[in-house]
């Protein structure tokens, strides 16, 4: 078969630039209505960019976690709901990618996810769970080559315009709540009852409405490889990775803000250095330590890959620490950029506007509790036997 | 026997629901061992054998049944097995 490639002649940062040129113009309405961030979704499809992380082999580009993070963080600069459906919607492409290549069915929705530009939304929290991604109470109940499946989920991000929900289950009726599978649900083939709306301080064009779910498929639409495998193996690095990508994006629009700002004072106080220039550099230097964290645990994660014999608990100590430090961090970043713009940064709708940055890197730390990944890296040191440090 | 012990510290630390069938082959992770109960079943190992993993080791395959938990006891371990 002939790889589709992008149809479009320009090159991926100039496809980036355009959606982030398009998300940071309906940025404010998308917060302000709580939608979702339809322009900028719309624009990624034209820049062919939902479907850029595929292998060449399945029509894709091949793009690697390190250029979808830039991507993440460019819209996320632009547009912080944007930037996370985005990040959301590579967290399932990656699912697919790197589990679905066994199964037929998987290889077509592949195929057709570049060729449709497809948009990924996943199921993952449960009523009854406690917020823990590893255990579900809903089943798969199979019926010779056919499955259906019931799901109460408390947040399904952007599940009314997702083309697929990706939904974890208990393998079968009989199975312990632990032992998980991944299911590929077809928007066309599912219904989606809200019975919460998403109001939120934050993240609000994510429309992370609470539904009940109910979706049918046929067997090869449940990933072959277990859920805790996925987990452990690459769904949590990736997705620290992505949203870390996001969250830096934010914190470095705000940072951009209040530099802005800054410049614009030095320049009515010709010969004297703003009395916040000092803070800004100080808000500019924990952006780099945030970006820093980032590249290194992306270069962690491309080492790992090179070697898939080697330490596991390494890295996922790695991105527990990347989650932690970089939610807890970005939300120093801009709040210290709110204290330098002062009652500019604190209004709505002005260039230096830093309210809907705030609202939105709030979610940071909530997004998996910090608390629960200091517990589970917590379990994690007990049973590191090296320094807690590179080789 | 080797196999025993490793039985009897899964059965004590795996988490696994009451009832449970425990051959040698069987998937701990699928009969419900969770990632806390797979962190005390390590230490219990550690313990009992007076061995330590090392890092390279410590990969959900390493404690996945107790076949895998006693070929890297044994690994770690060469004459525990005879003992």
């Amino acid at each position: 078969m002939k790889p589709l490639g992008p149809v479009v002649g320009e090159s991926l940062a100039e496809r980036v630039r355009a959606a982030v040129a398009v998300a940071a113009e309906h940025a404010e309405t998308v917060d302000r209505d709580g939608r979702f961030p339809a322009e900028a979704v719309q624009a990624m499809r034209a820049g062919r960019l939902l479907g850029v992380a595929v292998p060449p082999e399945h029509g894709g580009e091949g793009a690697s976690l390190a250029e979808l993070a830039s991507i993440c963080s460019s819209l996320g600069a632009a547009c912080a709901s944007a930037g996370m459906v985005f990040a959301m919607h590579q967290i399932n492409m990656a699912n697919l990618i790197d589990c679905g290549l066994e199964s037929a069915w998987c290889r077509e929705l592949l195929q057709r996810a570049v060729a449709d530009q497809l948009l990924f939304a996943s199921a993952t929290t449960e009523a009854g769970v406690g917020g823990d991604l590893r255990q579900s109470i809903c089943a798969v109940e199979c019926d010779g080559q056919r499955f259906t499946l019931a799901k109460t989920a408390p947040v399904i991000s952007y599940g009314e315009q997702a083309d697929a929900i990706f939904a974890t289950a208990r393998r079968d009726p009989d199975a312990p709540s632990s032992d998980q599978v991944l299911v590929v649900l077809m928007a066309d083939a599912c219904q989606l009852e809200r019975f919460t709306t998403w109001d939120a301080l934050g993240m609000r064009g994510t429309c992370s409405h609470g539904y009940r779910l109910k979706g049918e498929g046929e067997a090869g639409q449940i990933l072959p490889k277990p859920f805790a495998d996925i987990a452990a193996e690459s769904m949590v690095a990736i997705s620290h990775l992505l949203w870390s990508s996001v969250w830096a994006g934010v914190a470095g629009d705000a940072v951009a803000r209040a530099q802005a700002l800054v410049t614009a004072e030095a320049k009515k106080q010709p010969g004297a250095l703003p009395p916040s220039a000092p803070k800004l550099a100080e808000a500019f230097t924990r952006l780099r330590m945030i970006e820093g964290t980032i590249a290194e645990c992306l270069a962690r994660w491309e080492e790992a890959r090179a070697n898939p014999g080697a330490s596991s608990l390494s890295l996922a100590l790695a991105m527990n620490a990347l989650k932690v430090a970089v939610s807890t961090t970005a939300l120093e970043v801009v709040d210290a950029c709110l204290m330098i713009a002062g009652l500019q940064g604190y209004k709505n709708g002005g260039p230096f506007s830093l309210g809907r940055h705030l609202r939105d890197i709030h979610s940071a730390r909530l997004m998996i509790g910090n608390d629960r990944i200091l517990a589970s890296a917590g379990q994690l040191l007990l049973v590191q036997r090296k320094p807690a440090r590179k080789a | 026997m080797l196999t025993e012990t490793i039985r009897d510290l899964v059965a004590a630390h795996a988490g696994l629901p009451a009832g449970a069938v425990l051959e040698d082959d069987t998937d701990l992770y699928r009969a419900g061992m969770k990632s806390f109960a797979s962190v005390q079943l390590m230490l219990a190992l550690e313990e009992a054998f007076e061995i330590e993993f090392p890092e390279e080791m410590l990969t959900r395959t390493t404690f996945r049944s107790v076949a895998a938990i006693a070929q890297a006891v044994e690994t770690l371990a060469p004459g525990k097995l005879a003992a």
